[in-house]
């Protein structure tokens, strides 16, 4: 990474952030029936960053992506990517689901699914040429699974499931990654060839946006951090944000004092 | 059996049993792999009443009045569900139930009290289909294949399910790639730009229309063994989703010319007097292949973990 970069990383956002970055969202209220599961957020994404999303169970993290790709419907709030409407910047954002989102079992390959991370090239009827093989191939390989190309996917571990899903975001060729829990259930293996391939597309410019669990890692992984529960608690680099009172205030006492003493906090 | 027999008696019939086999079946793999293999059950059973107040009004059982009937007696059964879930504050599930047995036994009533004597359409037609008054009398043996008459008088039926399965196949081949992606990923599909709520429906009119133009051949029951089994006994041969579609194509087909034969012949070797039901049997052929494919199939075994 050059050091601009990482300089850039730790800026706050200027006036003109909503024209210049990612993914904006302004104002985004989420409700499964009665109860809002997020409220009124706001939430700048930095360029060339890699930002996590943390925040308890059912704090809204997931619902905050969704609802940003039009997943689900928000009651109410505006979502702007690059400055513009998010349906004419589609193609510029890729987007891993949660693993468990899926029937495994679905009759597929590896390969496969890889290549529907190709569908905007191919359209409805555009027959899949050696070339959209070899670049599937090639995500493939980026995540460390080209031997189990041919693999039906329900034969795959949790680790080798979530590198598939990865391989497939790849393959779109987006600028914006937004992925739900990336880390869920994975083995220690494929958690660092995934951070590794994050990083990666981070160093090449691109955005990284994570649904994250685990607190004890995100000092190491990301570069910023953006705290919810329901509500916005913080958003900001890593050492501004990720503070001890920010926590708590995220969690809710839920932490006890000895977690998050032995989490590796900015001082706060 | 001789071509002059054959040609007449039982082409027609078992054309009309096959292409209905795969016009259902088609849509039927993606209805099972979405997990909503009953949309075919609930389809059928809200088809009969559109069909009998569609005949009531314009006195005859014509394609297009059967297609709108259909597809008005969807309107009333999906308002009606919707005022059952809310008034009653129930499931969706249980409303649907409520629902659909209901208007299907509307359907029966009406029809029973109704005078349909000039067309075939009486309850027992409803209940398992017609596939064997289905004949084409112009012909005269193979030869009848190129004669421009005796083609004029070929059974409307048959055209009818000729053109839905082209409709259909046109229809699952066009969108095959957003079809497999939004079935597989929903989410995923959605942040592609696919309208998946609106493919999902054009899923379910396609098996609709399936099933009110496969109404003659099966009736409006047995259509649903065709939605389901073919392809749950396709998907125990594979796992990958092109050959699912191959085998429950062979597999309808099988159904559909066993099924025809042994209700036509199987009685008679076995020293019985009459024929029975060539659509019950079809049914209960696709039954037998889904239930050989559950005990020999090669990909018995779920793989991987079901979604959440």
């Amino acid at each position: 990474m050059t050091l601009e970069l990482a300089a850039n990383q730790g800026q706050a956002p200027a006036a003109d952030a909503i024209e210049t970055s990612p993914l904006a969202i302004r104002g985004m209220t989420v409700s499964y029936g009665q109860k809002p599961v997020v409220f009124s957020v706001d939430m700048t994404v930095v360029p060339g960053a890699m930002t996590a999303i943390v925040g308890p169970n059912g704090a809204g993290k997931s619902t905050l992506l969704k609802a940003a790709l039009g997943i689900v419907k928000p009651l109410s709030g505006q979502v702007m990517v690059n400055g513009n409407a998010l349906a004419s910047q589609r193609q510029r954002i890729a987007y891993v689901p949660q693993r468990a989102s899926v029937d495994w079992d679905f009759p597929t390959r590896v390969i496969d699914v890889v290549l529907m991370g190709l569908y905007r090239e191919l359209g409805l009827l555009r027959r899949i040429r050696p070339h959209h093989r070899d670049k599937a191939m090639a995500c493939l390989e980026r995540v460390g699974m080209t031997e189990f190309a041919e693999r039906q996917i329900g034969q795959l571990s949790g680790g080798q499931q979530q590198r598939v899903f990865l391989a497939r975001a790849l393959a779109q060729g987006a600028d914006l990654y937004l992925l739900d829990e990336p880390f869920a259930g994975v083995d220690a293996a494929t958690e660092k060839a995934i951070i590794s391939v994050l990083k990666s597309l981070r160093d090449e410019g691109k955005t990284v946006v994570a649904v994250h669990h685990d607190l004890a890692t995100v000092p190491e992984y990301f570069d910023r951090v953006f705290m919810i529960n329901t509500r916005k608690v913080a958003e900001g680099t890593v050492a501004e944000a990720f503070t001890a009172d920010n926590l708590d205030k995220t969690y809710g006492g839920r932490l006890v004092t000895g977690q998050i003493d032995q989490l590796d906090l900015a001082a706060g | 059996m001789s071509g002059e027999e054959f040609v007449p008696l039982s082409l027609t019939p078992l054309l009309i049993g096959v292409f209905a086999a795969i016009a259902c079946a088609l849509p039927g793999n993606f209805l099972v792999l979405r997990k909503q293999a009953l949309i075919g059950d609930a389809i059928s059973h809200v088809v009969l009443p559109g069909i009998v107040v569609a005949f009531l009004i314009t006195g005859t059982v014509a394609t297009w009045p059967m297609m709108f009937g259909a597809a008005g007696a969807a309107i009333v059964a999906v308002a009606l569900i919707e005022a059952i879930r809310r008034l009653g504050r129930i499931e969706p599930g249980a409303a649907m139930g409520v629902a659909f047995t209901s208007m299907f036994a509307a359907g029966v009533l009406l029809l029973e009290q109704s005078d349909t004597s000039t067309v075939h359409l009486d309850v027992e037609h409803a209940l398992y289909g017609n596939l064997e008054s289905l004949i084409w009398l112009d012909a005269m043996g193979w030869e009848s294949l190129w004669d421009p008459v005796a083609l004029a008088g070929l059974p409307p039926e048959l055209i009818r399910m000729a053109l839905t399965l082209v409709a259909v196949t046109a229809f699952v081949w066009l969108f095959w790639r957003p079809l497999k992606i939004s079935t597989f990923d929903e989410g995923f599909a959605r942040t592609m730009g696919m309208r998946t709520n609106l493919l999902g429906l054009a899923l379910v009119v396609v098996a609709a229309i399936a099933a009110v133009a496969a109404f003659d051949a099966v009736g409006s029951i047995i259509v649903i063994a065709m939605f389901i089994c073919p392809p749950a006994a396709a998907r125990l041969m594979t796992n990958r989703l092109e050959m699912q579609i191959v085998w429950s194509v062979v597999f309808a087909i099988a159904a559909a010319v066993l099924g025809y034969f042994v209700a036509g012949f199987g009685p008679l070797w076995l020293g019985f007097g009459n024929a029975v039901s060539a659509a019950g049997m079809i049914a209960t052929m696709s039954g037998m292949i889904l239930a050989l494919t559950a005990i020999f199939g090669p990909c018995r075994k779920r793989l991987g973990a079901p979604a959440v």
